[in-house]
Formats: C-alpha cells, structure tokens, sequence
C-alpha cells in the first residue's frame, strides 16, 4: 500500500520540507498565514514556521514580486505565492523585466533564487479573470523557468528542485489537479526541471501534453486502445527548458505528434512544439501533419458547457488522434 | 427446435473466422449439406454446409464479420417453426485499423496541378531509402498524398526510376536539337503508363477476324442511312463502331472478364464501359463510351464521333475519359496489321486493332480472298486468367465474323 | 487640511552637524566623489557625442550631492538600488569609473561584461543592485534586499534611489506600504529634480512635495536641498540611523534639478532656459567647495588636486574602456541561466 498525499498536499510537505532543511527559505502570498492559502496549499505553515517565515503580503502583487526578487538577491530563497496565475499580470514588470533579466544585464554577477507558484487553468467555473493558462506567456522568456507537474509526486519533486534552483522558476499548478491523489515518498527528493516523461509507450502516434492534459491523454489513450490504436504520452513537466530530445526520439518512432495543452492554441506550448520538431531530424519520419488540440480562441466562458468547450477535452482528443491516425488529416 | 449453424473450427489453432461470402439469405430454404456460407482462414478459404434441412433464419453475421469458433451465426427453422420476431444481435464487424488503400474508382491526384507531388516527409524518405521514384506511386492519404504505407505497398522497381533519368541531351550535340517541355498530358501518359508496365502482369492473346460479313453488312447498312434535311446521313458506321459493339457484348457475355483489379479485390462491372483511344494533337484521350453493349452501332457510332471531335479540341469533361471497364485502341487506319497495347489503369484488359488485309486463306481447300483483321487482347493476369480472357476473345471474334449475333 | 507630516532640513537650523560629523578627509573624499562623478558625466556625454557609445544615456549632472551625501555614510554589506540616471549613485556606492566606462563601450571588462549598459550598471559585490531601466523598478527590490537583511538578523540597510516620476508608479506605494507594515530597514532617497521626463511634478502629482506621501505610509518624510550636500547627508544619515536600529524606514526628498535634458535625445522643450541657468547658480559641486573652503577644511591648490587627479582617472578609463574586449556574438545567449543547474 502506498503512500497517497493529494497533489496540495503533495506541495504542502515540500514547502515544510524545504522550509526545515533549509532557513533562508520563506514564503510570501496573499492569504496564506492562517487563512492557508486561497487553495489550502499552505494550510498550517503558519503555525509551525511562524509569520516571518509564512508571510501574508499585502494585495500588491507587483510590489510582491519586486520584494521577492530584492530578498533572493540579497541572500534569501523566497516563494511567492500568486494567488492566481491571472494575478501574475500585475506582477509581469518585476517578473519579465527583474527577475528574468538581471543575471544576464549583470553580466553573470548575480542570480536570482526565486520560486513563484500559482493555481492555473480552468474548470472552477471561475470565469475568464481566473481561469487562464498563461505558461507559455512565461516560457517565451529568457531568464525565466516553466514548470507544470502534472502528479502529485511531480509537484512535490519539481517544487523542491525550483526551490533549489539558482534562478528564477515559475510553478503552474492546475486547480483541477490539487485534490488528485497520487503516490508520494516521505523523504526530500528532486525530479530534475527540464526533463519530460513518457507517461505511456506507443506506437502510433506521440503526443505531448502537460498539467491535466497528461491525464486526458492518458484517458484517450485508454480508449483508443481498444480500437488498436496505441499512443504514446509524453508528460513535459517542464516547459522552459524544454525536452526536446524525448519529443524528437518519440515522433521519430511514432511518425505521428499530436500537441495537447489547455493554453490558447495560437502561439500556445504547441506551436512552439510543432515547429521544434519540423525543425529537427524529426520532420524525415512525419507520416501525417502534426495535429495542435489547444484552448479556443477566447477568454474562458462562465458557463459550464462553453467553459468545457473552450479547452480539450478526452472525447475531443480520441477523435483528433483517431482522424490523424487514420489518414484522414 | 430450431438448429443453430455455428462458426466451425476447421484449423487446428483457430479462434475466429471471418465469413467472406454468404450463399444463401434470410428466409431460403436450405438442404442439409447445402453451402451456405465460406470463412477465411490463414490458409485456404473453407466452405460450410448446411447441418439441417429447413428455412434459415437468424443471420447474425455478415459477410466480413469475425466470429469467435463456436458461436452461432444463424439458425434453421424447421417446416413447423416460426422465426423469432426479436431483431437478431449481430456479431461485430472486425474493428481492425483500415489499410490504406488505394482508390480504384478513379486515378487519385497524386500530384497538385502543378505538378508537385504530395507525400509526407516519411513517405519521401522511404522512397529515397528504396530508390524508389514517387511519381511511380499512387498516394492513399487526403488530396491524393502518398504515405508511407502506399511506399511499402508499392512493388521495387527493377528499373532505375525515372527521377534518377540522366541529361539525354548531352549524348546529342548541341543545336541539333529543341527540347519540347512536357505538359499535362505527356507527364500523365508517361507516369501512368510506366506504372501500368512496372506493375502489371501482363499477357496477350491474337485473333484474327474475318470481315466478309461485316463489311457487307456495314455497306449495306451506311446505304439505308436516314438523311437529314441537308441530305446528311444521320449516321456513318465504321468498322470501329462494329468493334465497341462487338467487345461491349462479348464482355456482357463473359462478365469474368469485365473486371478491374483494386488492391484487395477485384471489382466485377454490370455495364460495358468501353474507353476508345483517339490520337490528338501531342498526346491521346480515350473517351469512354458507356453502356455500349446497350447501345446500337448508330449510337454508339454518333457518340464516338461527338467524344472524338471534342477529344481532338481538348473539350472532353473529366468524366466522360475517366473510368471505364476496358479500352480499345485501333491503329488499323495506318496500316498496321498487328500491335499489342498497354493496359490503362484500372482497366485489366485493353484490345489492339489492326487493319483489315486481303489475303489468300483456304476455304473448303481452295484459296479465296478474305479481309482478315488481326485483334491482339492485352491481359491483367491479376484479375483475367487465360482461359476467361480466351472466351473473351472468341466471344469477341464470333461477333466479328457474324455480326448478325449482335442482334440476337 | 492636515497638516503634512513632513519635516524641512536646511542651513537655517542647526550648526551643520556634517562638517562635525565628518573628519576633513573625509570630506575631501567626499566632493572627489562629486567632482569624480561630474566628470565621469561629462567624459560620458563627450563619448556619445563621438559616436562611441551605443544607446542614449540619462545624466545626472547637477544631482552630484544627493548621490554623494546618500552614499557616503553607506558599508559595503549596505545595499543600493538605483534608476536610469544612475552614474552617480554608482561612484557613491563606490564603482571605478574605468569599469563603468568599459560597460559603456559595450566590453567585456564592464561591470556586467557589456550585456546591461548604461541603465543596468551594477556591481552586486559592493551592494549596488543595480541602475534599473523601468522607472520604480527598483523600489520594491530594495524592500525586498532590506527584508533579506531582517530575516538574517543584519544590522546593514538598503538605500533606494528613485525619481519624483517614480512616486506616481504602483510600485511605488506598494513598495512603500510594505516597507512599512514590516518596518525595513530602507530608505526611500527621492532625487526630485521637477521633471519625470518633460512633464513637471505640478501636472503629474497629486502633492506638492514627495515627502507629503510619507505619511500615507506612516513613516518619517523629509525634505532637504538635494543641491546641498550637507543637508543630504544629515537627513539620510538620521534615516540610516533609524533604520539600522530597527526603527523602519524614512523618506527622503532631495529637492534638485538635473542641468542636462532626460537622455541624449532630449530638446528641452518643456523648460526654461531661465530656469536651467537659474539652477546652475545653485551648483553643488561648486557649494560645497565653497563651504570647505570657507571652513579651512579644503584649500583651493587641494581642490585644483583634487580636480587634476579626477581628470586623470577619467582619461584613463575612457582609454582603458576604448581598447577594451568586445564580446564574441556566438556567446549571445552567455549567462542567461546559472550553469551546474538542471539543462
């Protein structure tokens, strides 16, 4: 029987983990003393690390950010908690013009130890201010790094490698995901950042997907089974930097890719995918065009029916693979 | 107590059967010992009788189901017994990812107009790997694209392919020579007609016709046409007009031989579609005259007119020269006396037409003049075995010779 | 009205504490510093003009004793943080000129290997975080260097160099605010010099003086003459005092005027002539030499010394930047990242 923590959970042990081995670490949010954080992440940190240590800020996102950066330069290892990655736009100056940049415009002299995490994506019936997936605004900046674990085992792990990480790492976590249950060590362990997984061998068609589209895929790939169609699921955990070489040896064995993610299919995660790989040695072994399944081309909806409309979902992605594998496309 | 059939095991290591083809349907009355339906097997296709006399009933499984061995697949009402009125729960077609295959209707566009060709990037690679010549392939995949599969599926050239084709013209000195681009059509003959040679077995048969009586009857005939207002005959008949008629019958008559070979299967025509090649400017149509063995020779002989006349100013519709169930080329008016043809894809047969020679031939002992036309039959051994493409052949000369019979 | 919780230093109240305060040599360091940086300003400016640096540049001549009188009190373990127009607090804070030139010429031998210019100068080992190229960039960033200090029980501060332009940016009050409500050791240095590019503070803000926004965040505003480098000093020196006690921060407004135009591309349209010959009559480099002077701190052949080896330094940086390393393009993408981290 193993260990089972859900995904929040799975983060909460981290962060006190971190926070034990290491005193330099605090963390910094909105709401996350002894509320415990808009998603209960924090939960009782407050309580065993003390108020210095599990700070609540202000609502000052942009202020937030710039201290955040100013402390991890001057010695500390901050985590700042966005409430929700939409709340991160009031941060984007500190975060794309500071954080990102400094180490390059410094020549190399400084680096920036920062963590910034925050509940993404859609689902919640929280309307389009707070539901958005802005992963690849971020992961087009240089300086910058993108993680997106998709278990619970991979948030714990990627957590602490960021929290490790000598430069700035921004954590989108999926709000779907945090009460999923999943297998997670007791101990301190590191899942390396820019290193993908393949989630399930395949042989017809890869796809690439992170965050909750791991798991649709995994759900389409179950069904498309049975009808002789095997996928193969790569889960990238990281977006910048990002794996290429996993993606590159799959298409090359599959001859098929299909880019699920949740953010705006235009210059979304797949379209960055979708080149690489024309790019690459990969585009000799394409049998089919490569297949994009992204977010719609709108803010998301309120409604239920519209909100689940607007991202991929199972049913959408079985009958995508299933009209690419079929030479339909 | 109705008697079930049941998917039989016949091999030794067999779970399931596939039935291809079913003798009988619901309702028949069947005899015990009766075929009433054949599987396939992985070695030779095995035929299952009837286990009981009655009326069968019941059929749960269509022809290309795949049926677990033992489960039934239909049942045998006794003479005292009703069917059940219940709609039968019908065993699942076999869920197998579809193969490619090839569109055997008509030619798919492989190549945009521009001439480029579609394939994808793995396709391309394999026929590189393979030495193989894309424009030698036929593409299965959306607009015509070749994929890898159509690349595997295609047999290796045992010629370098033509895209491996050496500068002729340095063999040649310089301005002794024009070089004539190639259009539309020349690159279509020429990739067709390479494909047609690489890929198909072909094998040929020779007849020789005698024409005494066709040629009195299309005299006599041509005399008695009706005018028009101008004093125009209606109609003017050839001795190509008597030839459509002649093989559109003789097909209606051996419908083995009326077929197309598509892959996985060969497709077996209800109507004699006959293709007519008619030389144009730079290149060659073949208009195809439908349903010819319907037709009279005065139709048929107005029809080819109008396709031929349009042929030669390039006004043909696509549909009136694609598809086609067999062609018919005539070089008779040139004087040549015999010549085999290559078979037009999808076509499995294509006839060659010489002219019509006086000779000397023994009749009765004695030498007599005869007009003798000699016919050579171009064969797809694929779909048109020796023996049906003979009875084809004879079918075809005894319309010739006794042109009468086309009446009867 | 309430009244503003501010507090206005000048000459006419005490006796100068900083001519006490300070030893002679000290002192003489002191307006090296300011001469150093006036004519590192105009060394830069000549540079431009001959086609040899790249970019524009914000000058901050004329602003020569806000930078000095903030940063003459400061320790290396002491943090800065500074603007778009910050030459002068970087030779505060203790910069060599001729690294500062190379950064300029775009060399490798510049403090940041010529990846930042002009408005990235930093030198992160001697506590100067760094000029910043967005306008209150910085603000946030030294609250965030002065809560670092707190968790680590030090007793250094962070000194933050802004503009009046600055005060109207979100950063700004949220930086404060914060700063306040966890009593930081920071101190907010307003150089006011009546100009957020070419619009002038009455347009823009909403007070008549920075300092007027302290109170907002309930700390200590001060208003000094920028031009006066005694008035600064004293002024941020309390603040200094206070913040390293434990006290939290102060704001400090430099009231000053800046004798160049904004950047190199500036016409001066918004502004007098009158006005920009009126503050030169205030010139602080000028003031405080008179001051030493006056008090047999400094004599004049000292001064001209002073001068003299100012004008060395700087022909020797110009030189040493000119023959610098430039860096190879196919190392483009050089430190972006910290190497030894995941790939």
């Amino acid at each position: 029987m193993s260990r089972q923590l859900t995904y929040a959970q799975a983060i909460h042990e981290a962060l006190g983990q971190a926070m034990e081995a290491d005193e330099r670490v605090f963390i910094m949010g909105e709401d996350i003393g002894v509320y415990g954080g808009a998603f209960q992440v924090t939960g009782d940190l407050v309580h065993r690390f003390g108020e210095d240590r599990v700070m609540d800020t202000p609502i000052s996102e942009l202020g937030a950010a710039g201290v955040a950066i100013g402390a991890a330069l001057a010695g500390s290892r901050p985590i700042l908690e966005f409430q929700f990655s939409d709340f991160a736009i009031l941060a984007m100056e500190q975060i794309v013009n500071q954080a990102a940049k400094m180490r390059f415009m410094l020549g190399g002299k400084v680096s920036v130890p920062l963590v910034m995490r925050m509940p993404s994506g859609s689902g919640t019936g929280a309307a389009a201010q707070h539901s958005q997936s802005l992963e690849a605004w971020l992961a087009h900046v240089p300086g910058l790094k993108v993680i997106q674990p998709s278990t619970p085992h991979d948030a714990k792990g990627l957590l602490l490698a960021a929290i490790d990480d000598p430069d700035p790492v921004m954590v989108f976590e999926h709000k779907l995901l945090y009460k999923l249950k999943g297998e997670v060590p007791e101990v301190s362990y590191r899942v390396p950042i820019g290193k993908a997984i393949v989630r399930r061998e395949g042989t017809h068609a890869t796809i690439v997907a992170a965050s909750i589209m791991v798991h649709r895929s995994l759900e389409a790939a179950e069904e498309l089974a049975a009808e002789g169609i095997e996928l193969e699921v790569i889960d990238l955990r990281s977006l910048r930097p990002l794996d290429t070489e996993t993606i590159i040896a799959s298409v090359k064995k599959t001859s098929r890719l299909v880019c699920v993610y949740e953010g705006v299919k235009m210059l979304g995660i797949g379209a960055e995918i979708s080149a690489m790989i024309a790019e690459s040695e990969a585009f000799d072994y394409l049998d089919a065009p490569i297949l994009r399944l992204g977010g719609a081309d709108s803010p998301i909806p309120y409604n239920p029916v519209l909100e689940k409309a607007a991202v991929p979902q199972t049913s959408g992605i079985v009958e995508g693979v299933r009209k690419l594998v079929k030479g339909r496309i | 107590m109705p008697v079930e059939v049941i998917l039989p095991k016949v091999d030794m290591d067999m779970a399931t059967g596939k039935i291809v083809k079913w003798y009988v349907k619901d309702g028949d009355a069947v005899a015990k010992g009766m075929l009433l339906f054949e599987i396939e097997t992985d070695k030779a296709a095995m035929e299952i009788d009837s286990p009981a006399d009655g009326t069968i009933s019941n059929i749960t499984a269509s022809e290309g189901a795949v049926v677990p061995v033992g489960e039934g697949v239909a049942l045998i009402y006794q003479a005292d017994e009703t069917p059940s009125a219940s709609k039968p729960v019908m065993h699942p077609l076999h869920p197998k990812l579809p193969e490619p295959r090839p569109d055997s209707a008509a030619a798919l566009p492989t190549r945009a107009a521009s001439g480029h060709i579609l394939a994808t990037p793995l396709a391309r690679r394999l026929a590189r790997l393979g030495r193989m010549d894309l424009k030698s392939i036929q593409g299965s995949g959306p607009r015509g694209r070749i994929m890898a599969g159509d690349v595997k599926q295609a047999p290796t050239p045992s010629v370098r392919p033509a895209a491996e084709q050496e500068d002729t013209s340095k063999h040649y000195e310089a301005r002794t020579f024009d070089v004539a681009p190639l259009d539309g059509m020349r690159r279509a003959i020429a990739q067709r007609l390479t494909l047609s040679k690489q890929t198909i077995p072909h094998f040929y048969l020779t007849a020789t016709c005698d024409l005494t009586n066709l040629l009195s009857m299309r005299e006599s005939l041509n005399a008695r046409a009706p005018v028009s207002e101008g004093k125009q005959p209606l109609w003017k008949l050839s001795i190509n007009d008597f030839v459509i008629k002649a093989m559109a019958l003789a097909l209606r008559n051996v419908p083995d031989a009326n077929v197309t070979w598509a892959g996985d299967s060969i497709l077996k025509h209800h109507s004699s579609d006959m293709g007519v090649a008619v030389a144009v400017e730079g290149g060659l149509f073949t208009p195809v005259v439908r349903s010819a063995e319907l037709k009279s020779l005065s139709q048929i002989s107005v029809e080819m007119k109008d396709l031929a006349s349009r042929a030669r100013t390039r006004k043909l519709l696509p549909a009136e020269y694609q598809g086609g169930t067999t062609a018919i080329s005539n070089l008779g008016m040139f004087g040549i006396e015999q010549f085999t043809a290559i078979i037009n894809p999808p076509h499995a047969t294509i006839l060659a037409v010489g002219a019509g020679i006086e000779r000397f031939v023994p009749v009765r002992g004695e030498p007599a003049p005869r007009t003798q036309m000699t016919c050579t039959l171009s064969c797809d051994h694929r779909a048109v075995d020796g023996a049906v493409a003979a009875r084809l052949v004879a079918a075809f000369r005894s319309f010739i010779e006794e042109p009468a019979l086309m009446l009867a | 009205m309430a009244k503003p919780a501010t507090s206005r230093k000048s000459e006419t109240d005490n006796l100068r504490p900083f001519y006490a305060q300070f030893a002679p040599d000290a002192l003489k360091e002191a307006l090296r510093r300011m001469i150093l940086i006036r004519r590192f300003e105009e060394g830069a400016e000549e540079a431009y003009t001959r086609g040899l640096i790249h970019g524009t540049m914000h000058l901050s001549i004329g602003q020569e004793a806000s930078a000095v009188g903030s940063t003459m009190m400061l320790r290396k373990s002491d943090y800065i943080t500074s603007t778009h127009r910050g030459h002068g607090h970087c030779i505060g804070k203790g910069a060599d000129p001729k690294l500062m030139f190379a950064e300029f010429f775009g060399k490798e031998e510049g403090y940041c290997h010529g990846r930042g210019g002009s408005m990235h100068i930093a030198d992160a080992e001697s506590g100067n975080l760094g000029a910043n190229g967005i306008v209150a960039g910085g603000i946030p960033i030294a609250v965030g260097a002065a809560l670092a200090i707190k968790k680590q029980k030090r007793d250094d501060v962070a000194v933050c160099f802004f503009g009046d332009g600055a005060t109207n940016e979100g950063a700004f009050h949220e930086a404060l605010n914060m700063a306040a409500i966890w009593k930081l050791p920071v101190i907010f240095v307003c150089e006011n010099n009546k100009y957020g590019m070419s619009v002038s503070t009455e347009r823009s803000m909403s007070v008549a003086h920075v300092a007027d926004r302290a109170a907002s965040y309930a700390m200590p505003g001060v208003i000094v003459d920028g031009n006066h480098i005694e008035d600064v000093a004293v002024a941020v020196g309390e603040a200094i005092a206070r913040a390293r006690a434990g006290g939290g921060p102060t704001l400090v407004e430099c009231k000053t005027y800046r004798i160049r135009g904004h950047s190199k591309s500036d016409r001066n349209r918004y502004r007098s002539k009158e006005e920009i010959e009126d503050w030169k009559l205030r010139d602080p480099i000028g003031h405080f030499e008179t001051e030493l002077v006056a008090r047999g701190m400094a004599t004049p052949a000292e001064i001209a010394a002073l001068n003299a080896s100012v004008e060395t330094e700087i022909a020797a940086g110009i030189e040493f930047a000119r023959s610098g390393t430039d860096p190879n393009p196919s190392e483009v993408t050089r430190d972006v990242y910290t190497p030894g981290a995941d790939p």
